[in-house]
């Protein structure tokens, strides 16, 4: 029995690992921009595709792999700012959300063109088995996600916190009009924003692909799931998100496992319904800062 | 040279010339034949090898000089996998180009929704979807028939292994999608005509990243094997997980298995794995004498070296449409209902990618179980199971 409740918590972990990664990367940009990037998904996509390309297509080794990865999906990020954000005239928030959604779908486009329908994957980071503990397994991946995702909830914590830069960004989201006036390039912070949650993203697709394997259009359902989460948690609390991707992955995998597995979507659904009605600033927002907010 | 031999040799030349021009522009008017396949949108999988397939046949029938002597002319349509744009597209064949027969849609909603239309119309329609309601109740459907083989063939043939091995209580477990429901209906149907218990009964979704807690489930349960019923990379999660959690119990794939990606794809996790699967992805291992080996050859060949990829089964499926309605039009020449009496009639012991078709006019697609061979994954590769 306890084995068997194991097993459900262990496998919520790895779905929820997953979550939470994606769910960060919305934060990056919503916390200096207000925006939400839904093209969240497709770098994550990028991350995993472009991991693939260089490891098993061009057979570089894993670390320059993994950092030519993430430098080409800052790039992408890059781009995205530079061509599509930045031209805009008017910045409503609502047209660069649409845009974003332009992005995604003309990302997605690309996407198929490049790596075309198949699915990919690579071998995990560590060869090996599964932990056992009690009975129940763990995939040594799922550690590894869990980790990576921790190493990136502290290093951005101090980025945000404690970094010159990290300031002048959270003080965009606040009031552009203010930075301005005390100096800060408003541009920069927002380009730098969209690289930075790029390569938040790619690392997270880095370290799924050999989970759930990656294929061109996996991007909606991770923004969809990335989304709810940073919402659960409160938009643009890192911890937050990160909390709230667990959860949500813990929620799902008990519902398929003591109700019925085709009801786990629609739970999530459901809480996400039941805390925009009841507490709209998320489990850990407060309700003041939600008030400040322009979306 | 004199004049006169000179005067040969021109008039010898114009000859020539004249008896290119006619060998290679045909005199003869073109038979044209539709094709909707869903190339972009969701089921991109299955229209992408199907067109490949329309484009490459349509090369080879014309290099070799057309259906007696009229080039063929395959006009493909994008559905974009949507029912709508495949109605849109049907009516657009059918009036504006008056083709003599459609192929596809890819599929089965696309299909459902194109048979009054293709009964309206008059016009054959040869499906590439699986979804048994195409072709049944085959009196409602006089124009319409399909060449995938039936879900339930596939279902039948994973039942029969398993009664042969004493397998009598299952867990399945499939996927979110028409595919997955398709099965699901199938395996409960089947069920009890094979004396076999379903003790659980699991679902996921297509873009699903771990299934640990459904397998879980279906283990507590007692079952002695799991079905997993699915296309795309859910399949090889599922493998991935069923190796990870060392079931002790046999996992089988459907027919949507057949794909050497999947076995890349899951590694040493696949090592075990059952499956129906049509002979198209186990060619190289069936006997010589085999009906089905030369075409399943050339036509694996051709494709992998037109398209550098494996054209998987779902090309396969277009192939079968198109030489039936190619046969049909060289024997009866350019004639609707003489094409279809054709195919319904005339269609026996006829060997295609699927397996050997035998139609009737009580079954418009004429495949059973015996379309599938039972293969096991060893090594990385395929294994004929007897």
């Amino acid at each position: 029995m306890i084995t068997v409740f194991l097993q459900f918590l262990f496998s919520g972990l790895t779905t929820g690992a997953v979550y939470a990664l994606v769910g960060m990367g919305f934060n990056i940009i919503y916390n200096s921009t207000s925006i939400i990037n839904l093209a969240q998904g497709e770098f994550v996509v990028i991350g995993g595709l472009m991991m693939w390309f260089f490891t098993e297509s061009a057979k570089l080794p894993f670390i320059l792999s993994a950092v030519l990865t993430v430098l080409s999906a800052g790039l992408v990020g890059l781009l995205m700012e530079r061509l599509t954000i930045k031209p805009l005239k008017k910045t409503d928030l609502l047209l660069m959300i649409m845009v974003t959604i332009a992005v995604s779908i003309l990302m997605r486009g690309i996407l198929m063109f490049k790596f075309g329908k198949d699915s990919y994957s690579y071998p995990p980071f560590t060869a090996g088995e599964p932990i056992t503990i009690a009975g129940a397994i763990i995939q040594q991946q799922t550690l590894w996600v869990i980790g990576i995702t921790g190493v990136c909830i502290v290093l951005l914590f101090f980025f945000f916190n404690k970094t010159i830069i990290g300031k002048a960004m959270r003080a965009c989201a606040v009031d552009t009009t203010a930075a301005k006036l005390v100096g800060i390039n408003v541009s920069q912070i927002v380009m730098i924003s969209f690289i930075l949650s790029a390569m938040v993203g790619a690392i997270g697709g880095i370290a799924i692909t050999p989970i759930s394997l990656m294929e061109y259009d996996k991007g909606p359902m991770l923004a969809v799931k990335g989304f709810c989460v940073a919402i659960m948690g409160g938009l643009g609390r890192g911890r937050g998100a990160v909390i709230g991707g667990f959860v949500l992955g813990i929620l799902e995998s008990m519902t398929a496992g003591y109700i019925h597995s085709g009801l786990k979507d629609a739970v999530a659904l459901v809480i996400m319904l039941a805390i925009l009605f009841f507490k709209p600033a998320g489990i850990f927002g407060s309700a003041t800062m939600a008030r400040l907010r322009k979306f | 040279m004199k004049k006169g031999e000179k005067n040969i040799l021109s008039v010898f030349l114009v000859l020539m010339s004249f008896f290119c021009l006619s060998a290679n522009t045909y005199a003869k008017e073109p038979y044209k034949i539709g094709a909707l396949f869903a190339v972009t949108g969701a089921a991109s999988f299955l229209g992408e090898p199907e067109k490949n397939t329309a484009i490459m046949l349509q090369d080879q029938i014309n290099k070799a000089g057309g259906i007696n002597g009229h080039p063929l002319e395959i006009i493909i349509e994008d559905t974009k996998s949507d029912e709508t744009q495949a109605v849109l597209s049907a009516k657009k064949l059918l009036e504006r180009d008056n083709v003599l027969a459609i192929l596809g849609p890819s599929t089965t909603g696309e299909s459902m929704a194109l048979v009054p239309i293709m009964n309206n119309a008059k016009t054959p329609l040869i499906s590439c979807a699986a979804g048994a309601g195409i072709t049944n109740p085959v009196e409602e459907r006089y124009w319409i028939f399909k060449t995938p083989q039936y879900d339930t063939s596939a279902v039948e043939a994973i039942y029969t292994y398993m009664k042969k091995h004493g397998i009598a209580k299952v867990g399945i477990i499939t996927i979110s999608t028409g595919f997955g429901d398709a099965g699901k209906k199938a395996l409960h149907e089947l069920a009890p005509k094979f004396g076999i218990t379903i003790v659980a009964d699991e679902k996921y979704g297509p873009k699903d990243s771990d299934m640990t807690t459904q397998l879980t489930k279906i283990k507590a349960s007692g079952a002695q094997a799991v079905i997993n019923w699915s296309v795309g990379p859910g399949q090889v999660v599922v493998t991935k997980n069923w190796h990870d959690l060392k079931m002790g119990i046999p996992l089988y794939q459907s027919h949507g298995w057949g794909s050497k990606k999947n076995i890349e794809l899951a590694g040493k996790a696949a090592e075990g794995v059952i499956a129906p699967l049509g002979r198209l992805v186990v060619w190289d291992k069936l006997p010589d004498k085999h009906l089905q080996k030369a075409l399943l050859k050339k036509y694996t060949q051709d494709y992998e070296a037109r398209f550098k990829g494996d054209p998987g089964t779902f090309g396969g499926h277009a192939y079968d449409a198109i030489m039936m309605v190619v046969e049909a039009l060289k024997k009866e020449g350019p004639d609707k209902k003489k094409v279809r009496d054709y195919i319904e009639m005339k269609i026996k012991n006829w060997p295609g990618t699927g397996g050997i078709f035998n139609m009737s006019s009580k079954d418009h697609c004429g495949l059973d179980m015996s379309a599938f061979e039972m293969v096991v994954v060893k090594n990385g590769d395929w294994e004929l199971l007897k």
